[in-house]
């Protein structure tokens, strides 16, 4: 039963490395807010920044927007990162381990992945692209399938 | 044309429905307070039981008028939610079973419908026939929404529960100074894991720990998810500048790591908690001999 | 944190004890900022006779593949000037979140804080690590 529905949500840009910074500090207070523990206040953040710096070096800038969720009791947030960049052509070389096109590790995408919830990519070659992520609030392990 | 009667009907059985729980919400809610529900969880006093009975009445009222009689997600019922909740749940602390409690809140449609009957000067003409049947519809209802409370409590209670059971299962033993120890009993998933990576890490801040014995003699099985978890543990240790070792590997659990072809990578492994102790403490330096016998010769 | 949009910092501070640098890491880290660090270092060990680094990281509230990839290459071109780095004071909910991303940072010694790195250089029983291997830091099974 799907019945997540949003109360409020905050857009960010995503242009500078001091919005990268800015929207971790935002991303921080707000898991915060809504009960995350430290470890999973870290995942989420250490997922963001991936993200945030995704957008902004591949997709050449862009912002992210933070929705809050409720599922029942339980907390969560959703966050897309939207641009108009070049798009990915390969989605799954993308989200493999240790590929890149950047200076990174390749960890970016995949890394993040393990680090949140749920986890989707829409990209077209062109067409820009918005990865969205949700973490939930319950230090409870949230059913998901094991990765391997 | 015969549907949008029915329908027209119906519309307004549910508007008539709302309209008498409104105007007769005392007197409901003074029946309801002798009826099972309401009587064993409010034990205090009468009114505290009448109060509550009027919430419920009124929320009932919300959902009729606004159509909804068999939508539990009716917003009309946000209201009384958590004191449902609170009800069910105290008479599953007594022991009633979900069945039992929403036994006890069928009974309070009776009571209801009789004071609904009484309202028509035929009370079993087509029209005390029609609001009848939505009041029927719309107890239903109310009947899934103590339900559906009951159960969510229930799941969360569980989750607690296991939570719990997970942190009480994970102990973290100081064995020596600037050593700490895990004994891993049972199936060791993530959620477990998780608990272990966390209070190990924690454990290694605390006790300013270089060696961390990961003991897995109480392990039934090793998979190559287990070897991964196991993997993850140490590597984390490792990045806080604790070595581990992972001690207990017992001769099936040997054969089958090999037989999976399991990469333990660079991780110091021990047959025996003993041992991986005494790899620590020599690495620190730290001989345990046994004392010289008294009389040996002192030369 | 203020939670303020504050001006851009410049520089992190790096400290000479002896022969050894200790570089405190602290709070928001901008890229830009642990790039110049990186430079920074670079030209301190190739100017000055130190034989080693310690990066204290205490402080830092997330290591994502970015900084980590940062504190990689500090270790590996301090090692190519003959001076050894130590990663200090790495928090639990980072350690767990970085070997969950796929970072185990193989290449790079740890301590539990900045005293006992400092102790590791003067004592000297740390073992140099295996040549650093940049590329394959899912060694993860």
């Amino acid at each position: 039963m799907q019945t997540s529905h949003d109360t409020g949500t905050i857009r960010l840009p995503i242009g500078s490395d001091t919005d990268l910074a800015w929207v971790r500090q935002q991303v921080r207070q707000a898991a915060a807010e809504l009960g995350f523990g430290l470890v999973q206040q870290t995942k989420l953040v250490t997922a963001v920044s991936e993200l945030a710096r995704n957008t902004l070096i591949h997709g050449g800038g862009g912002q992210v927007e933070m929705t809050v969720l409720h599922q029942g009791p339980v907390l969560g947030l959703r966050l897309a990162f939207t641009d108009d960049g070049p798009g990915i052509r390969d989605i799954e070389q993308a989200m493999t381990d240790g590929y890149t096109t950047g200076s990174g590790l390749g960890m970016g995408l995949s890394g993040a992945k393990r680090l949140v919830q749920e986890f989707g990519i829409d990209s077209r070659p062109g067409g820009g692209t918005t990865i969205t992520v949700a973490a939930w609030a319950t230090g409870l392990p949230h059913p998901r399938a094991e990765d391997g | 044309m015969q549907v949008s009667e029915q329908d027209a009907a119906s519309e307004w059985a549910a508007r008539k429905v709302g309209e008498f729980l409104r105007v007769r919400q005392e007197q409901i809610a003074q029946r309801w307070a002798d009826a099972e529900l309401f009587r064993t969880v409010f034990t205090v006093s009468r009114d505290e039981a009448v109060e509550a009975g009027k919430a419920v009445v009124d929320a009932l009222s919300d959902v009729a008028s606004s159509g909804r009689l068999d939508d539990i997600t009716a917003p009309g019922f946000q209201t009384v939610r958590d004191q449902l909740g609170r009800m069910a749940a105290s008479r599953a602390r007594t022991g009633s079973t979900p069945a039992q409690v929403a036994g006890e809140v069928a009974e309070l449609h009776q009571p209801a419908v009789t004071l609904l009957r009484g309202e028509f000067p035929d009370p079993a003409g087509d029209q005390a026939q029609e609001c009848a049947l939505a009041l029927t519809v719309l107890m239903g209802t109310l009947r899934l929404v103590v339900m559906e409370t009951t159960l969510r409590q229930g799941d969360e209670l569980i989750a607690r529960q296991r939570l719990q059971l997970l942190e009480v299962a994970t102990p973290v033993i100081k064995l020596w100074d600037g050593i700490v120890a895990v004994p891993l009993i049972g199936t060791l998933d993530s959620a477990r894991s998780q608990v272990v990576m966390e209070s190990l890490l924690d454990a290694i801040v605390a006790e300013r720990a270089r060696y961390a014995i990961l003991d897995i003699t109480g392990v039934p099985t090793v998979d190559s998810l287990v070897a991964q978890h196991l993997m993850k543990t140490v590597a984390a240790a490792r990045l806080m500048g604790a070595e581990c070792i992972v001690s207990g590997i017992r001769p099936a659990i040997a054969q089958t790591i090999v037989h999976l072809g399991i990469d333990l990578g660079t991780v110091v492994t021990r047959s025996s908690l003993a041992d991986a102790l005494a790899y620590a403490l020599r690495q620190q330096g730290i001989v345990v001999a046994p004392r010289t016998p008294v009389g040996a010769n002192l030369s | 944190m203020t939670g303020s949009r504050r001006a851009h910092p410049s520089r992190v501070p790096v400290l000479a004890l002896g022969a050894t640098l200790l570089i405190t890491l602290q709070g928001e880290l901008h890229d830009s900022m642990a790039e110049q660090l990186q430079e920074d270092l670079t030209h301190r060990i190739a100017h000055s006779p130190v034989t080693g680094v310690v990066i204290d990281i205490s402080g830092v509230d997330i290591v994502d593949s970015f900084l980590g990839r940062v504190l990689a290459e500090i270790a590996s071109h301090a090692r190519l000037m003959a001076a050894r780095t130590i990663l200090a004071g790495m928090r639990p909910a980072v350690a767990i979140t970085l070997v969950e991303l796929g970072l185990t940072l193989p290449g790079l010694p740890t301590a539990l804080d900045v005293e006992r790195a400092l102790a590791m250089f003067e004592h000297g029983p740390c073992p140099d690590p295996p040549h650093p291997r940049r590329a394959n830091h899912a060694d993860l099974p």
